[in-house]
């Protein structure tokens, strides 16, 4: 049986997407977009330039037979984001978009509520919303109810390379949500993005732990291989290992056989 | 003994928050660091304070500069990646009333000055785009009547749509004119102290930059004004560098502490010759230059790390994976060095005369992209 990841009306057959900023250059992202097998690649409004050298990452992308998700890195609040979403739709001709919205420069971390705003705006117009967020599982059921097609919350802070720093947040995000939860920022190695998915995660999004690996092309195959390890861990539904372990004895309820 | 670091929120301004500290304290503390207390800071994960800092100036630090260097390879990698920022300058004026013992542009050094109009203007900056350009920095000596706000403001709004990045370099102005021109699109200010220390008058003789509390107060109204990036720096030679970027460190600490959404650029202006003949009090070599730049990586790691041409070819070349995040190419530091009028006098010479598409050649033979676009108008 196929295991396939919907969002919106779009179906995936890969669990990994990736950032493709970063990289020591274009020939290498897209080696790496390549062999990773990803079918979904999100690229900064910022970064392309629609007045269109040969060199810009959109043109390099645009050849490659790849989803491409739009993000809105760098708008600070949700009127800004609403705008880099609109350009974005109307430059890529996708409906999806990666809603960012860090007001601070220091650690990129999103603003809740801004996010919010701008998901309940998007979603009126019609766009498929994946908005990065914090780790915060009332916020994403507040997301699910304004409209996402899907909630990325991090794992730890963006380029930290620290794996899941919030799994606690996470496993319950994961737990409660109905749409898909694709856990983006922070994680730093292959076995990073395999727990991900052994805790549930639907997908995993990556880019600094490839771009700026020594051999980013081999690096996004390994990702690749756990993020697919870590699925069919999922999948097979193995309990963890438990804390729960069996007593010989049982000196709580003897009394019940003692008469 | 040093003060514990009063928190910014407290003072009004930084001029008041650096009178905290005395320069010959500051001076002495760097000297006394040891060996012990570098490998400490480096070795610490949290958050570094200017304190740290100290430790990563001093001359204990030398002897673990190799390991700076890795460290610091390490961490911009992490936040910027494999690319480096390209940005070009564009001189609009000469004309200064200041006069400043160490630069070109004084107003005693009987050169030619011109202020070019916005058809001058515009002409370069058309030259700029077709070299690949989309960050562009505006560059003027201070003239308040001539090369105010309006001429600024009208410059702004030309180039708006032509590049996707504009920051300035001009005089100090205040709050409402900062907030007036990031109306009209302006994403970043630069603005140098050139020197914290007790001798600033001696170089500042005459003209509004002789005023050192207006001027160390900038950046305050920058970060009222919401511009997006402030940029900081001092002179290098004028006075004890690793003080001078001591202070410039703890504005820099003050201001992130202060005005959180704001984010931070550091160039490092090593002095060389310029007309009016300068004599700089001390010439950092090359190993005290990279030194400072992985000092400031390792003291603040999302930090811009900004390069300009003054710097040689083969300093450029193997400095631009050890920390620094940007670079300019192609530069002329005279107004319509371009195209308009090429041979007029430059307020610096150029070490690196390589084009723009030379750079981003050599960024590639070294595993990095040269990187032209990375904002968008429409977020201004």
């Amino acid at each position: 049986m196929k295991d396939s990841l919907q969002i919106a009306n779009t179906t995936f057959e890969s669990r990994l997407f990736l950032g493709t900023g970063k990289f020591p250059s274009q020939q290498v992202m897209q080696q790496a977009v390549i062999e990773s097998k990803t079918q979904l690649v999100t690229l900064a409004m910022r970064r392309i330039d629609l007045q269109a050298n040969q060199d810009d990452i959109y043109q390099t992308l645009k050849k490659m037979d790849i989803g491409l998700l739009p993000n809105t890195s760098g708008a600070k609040n949700a009127k800004e984001a609403v705008l880099a979403a609109e350009l974005g739709r109307e430059a890529l001709e996708t409906n999806m978009v990666k809603l960012e919205i860090h007001p601070d420069q220091r650690y990129l971390l999103p603003d809740n509520y801004e996010t919010l705003v701008a998901t309940e705006i998007l979603a009126k117009k019609g766009f498929h919303i994946l908005p990065y967020i914090q780790a915060d599982p009332v916020v994403c059921k507040q997301l699910e109810d304004n409209g996402a097609s899907a909630v990325m919350p991090l794992g730890a802070p963006i380029g930290s390379n620290q794996g899941l720093t919030t799994k606690s947040m996470l496993e319950i995000i994961i737990a409660e949500s109905n749409i898909p939860v694709v856990i983006d920022a922070g994680l730093g190695l292959p076995s990073h993005a395999a727990e991900a998915m052994e805790i549930g995660a639907d997908a995993v999004l990556v880019n600094t732990a490839i771009a700026i690996a020594k051999d980013p092309i081999a690096m996004a195959k390994a990702f690749d291989y756990a993020v697919q390890a870590g699925r069919l861990a999922f999948l097979s539904k193995t309990e963890s290992v438990s804390t729960i372990t069996a007593q010989a004895s049982s000196p709580l309820t003897n009394f019940l056989h003692t008469s | 003994m040093l003060p514990s670091l009063p928190n910014p929120r407290s003072f009004d301004s930084f001029a008041s928050y650096k009178e905290q500290f005395i320069w010959e304290e500051i001076q002495e503390a760097i000297s006394k660091q040891t060996s012990a207390d570098v490998t400490r800071v480096l070795q610490k994960t949290t958050r570094k304070t200017p304190l740290d800092f100290l430790a990563l100036l001093s001359p204990a630090a030398e002897p673990q500069l190799e390991t700076m260097a890795r460290l610091s390879q390490q961490s911009t990698q992490k936040h910027f990646g494999k690319t480096i920022q390209m940005y070009i300058p564009l001189y609009l004026s000469n004309v200064c009333s200041n006069s400043c013992t160490y630069c070109g542009f004084s107003r005693e050094n009987k050169i030619t000055r011109r202020i070019l109009t916005q058809e001058e203007i515009l002409q370069e900056a058309k030259y700029i785009k077709k070299l690949g350009f989309n960050h562009i920095l505006l560059v003027t000596g201070e003239s308040k009547n001539k090369v105010g706000l309006a001429y600024l403001q009208e410059a702004v709004s030309m180039l708006r749509p032509l590049f996707s990045n504009i920051s300035l370099e001009v005089q100090p102005l205040t709050t409402e004119e900062y907030i007036a021109l990031k109306e009209a699109g302006v994403y970043g200010v630069y603005i140098y102290q050139e020197t914290y220390g007790p001798n600033y008058s001696k170089f500042h003789i005459q003209g509004k930059k002789a005023d050192y509390t207006y001027r160390i107060e900038t950046p305050d109204r920058l970060g009222k004004a919401k511009i997006n990036r402030i940029g900081l720096a001092c002179l290098l030679g004028l006075d004890d560098w690793r003080v001078d970027s001591w202070f410039t460190g703890l504005h820099l600490y003050y201001l992130e502490q202060k005005y959180w959404q704001t984010s931070f650029s550091i160039s490092f202006p090593r002095i060389r010759e310029a007309a009016g003949g300068f004599k700089p009090h001390v010439i950092l070599s090359d190993a005290n230059l990279l030194h400072l730049i992985c000092a400031y990586r390792l003291f603040n790691a999302t930090l811009e790390l900004s390069l300009s041409t003054r710097e040689s070819p083969y300093f450029r070349d193997h400095v631009c994976s050890l920390g620094i995040t940007s670079f300019s190419a192609g530069s002329k530091t005279n107004p319509g060095g371009y195209v308009v009028a090429p041979a007029s006098l430059e307020q610096f010479a150029i070490s690196d005369e390589r084009t723009p598409q030379e750079i981003a050649s050599m960024l590639a033979l070294k595993g990095y992209e040269a990187v032209w676009k990375n904002w968008d108008s429409l977020y201004n």
